[in-house]
């Protein structure tokens, strides 16, 4: 047996080129962010969830209706960042939130960044702050930050 | 419809992982041989199966493999398959040849390439030997063997492989 200082090692990356398919309801979501909008998808029951779901939870009835939420919500709960790692895209401390947008019914989970862990509590009210440039992903929304 | 038709309706989603392997002390001392252009399986003191790539242990008795067992690079084709369809960030152009290789005293096989030869030749139990890089480029990777090539010996029949316990 060898002792494990004589064991071998070496850095090991692994990397899917993936593309996914974003279906004709995921589509629209993903293309109002590119024009600085959030949509959710209303249920017959008038629920509405945010980021869209195809479907229902509770009816099962597939969405169609698209209504626009947000930018601002109110924060349901969240997990503070102190110190960011290589795969985290903002490198200052932030927090992954879960963020109930004005008008929906279910939340979204994203960033909150440019303030302090302090300034955050359940309740406290954030509004989206939006990327540079745009690209139809959720990253559209560089992050949440506290609203004025 | 076509990726190409709707561009939009698809997004990018790459995923990435860094990490370190850590090598077991199975094998980095497989390894070690490797770099100096060794195969070196471990045997099974109770069954007396021969492990190439070896882990460790029999996975049959449960108990650790601890026997050296020094094996040549020629062996026969277990099983093979084509491949056409290219994969991103491979270099290798299709259409190319893996194979299960079963080393010469080994009971086990493992994944290498097949080259020097038409596709259409290839077959299950022709005999096949390493074809190595140039030592100064020997690294603890089976890597060093750039890939199998067949040699002119008699096929095997592959079911005489099958290991029957002594």
């Amino acid at each position: 047996m060898s002792d494990s200082k004589d064991l071998l090692r070496a850095p090991f990356e692994l990397a899917y080129n993936y593309k996914r398919s974003n279906g004709p309801v995921m589509s629209q979501f993903f293309d109002a962010l590119g024009e600085q909008k959030i949509l959710g998808t209303k249920s017959s029951t008038g629920k509405v969830f945010s980021p869209a779901a195809e479907f229902d939870p509770d009816t099962h009835e597939s969405l169609n209706d698209l209504v626009e939420v947000g930018p601002g919500g109110s924060v349901e709960s969240f997990s503070w960042i102190e110190a960011p790692q290589n795969h985290h895209l903002i490198k200052e401390p932030f927090a992954f939130a879960l963020i109930k947008l004005d008008g929906a019914d279910s939340s979204m989970l994203h960033m909150i960044a440019d303030c302090n862990e302090a300034d955050l509590s359940i309740g406290t009210r954030v509004t989206a702050a939006w990327s540079e440039t745009t690209t139809k992903r959720i990253t559209d929304i560089k992050f949440f930050t506290l609203e004025k | 419809m076509s990726a190409e038709d709707t561009p939009k309706d698809y997004s990018e989603s790459p995923i990435n992982l860094e990490y370190f392997y850590t090598a077991g002390s199975a094998t980095t001392r497989f390894l070690n041989q490797v770099k100096e252009g060794n195969i070196v399986g471990q045997g099974c003191p109770k069954c007396k199966a021969v492990y190439v790539p070896p882990r460790g242990s029999c996975p049959r008795c449960g108990v650790a493999t601890d026997i050296e067992v020094p094996l040549t690079d020629k062996g026969c084709i277990e099983s093979f398959t084509v491949v056409h369809i290219p994969i991103p960030g491979n270099p290798i152009v299709p259409p190319y040849v893996c194979a299960m290789i079963r080393l010469d005293g080994a009971n086990i096989s493992f994944l290498h390439l097949i080259q020097d030869v038409e596709i259409e030749n290839i077959r299950i139990g022709m005999r096949i030997q390493a074809v190595w890089k140039p030592k100064e480029e020997w690294t603890h990777s089976l890597e060093n063997i750039k890939w199998f090539a067949p040699i002119d010996e008699p096929d095997v029949d592959v079911a005489t492989l099958r290991f029957e316990e002594s």
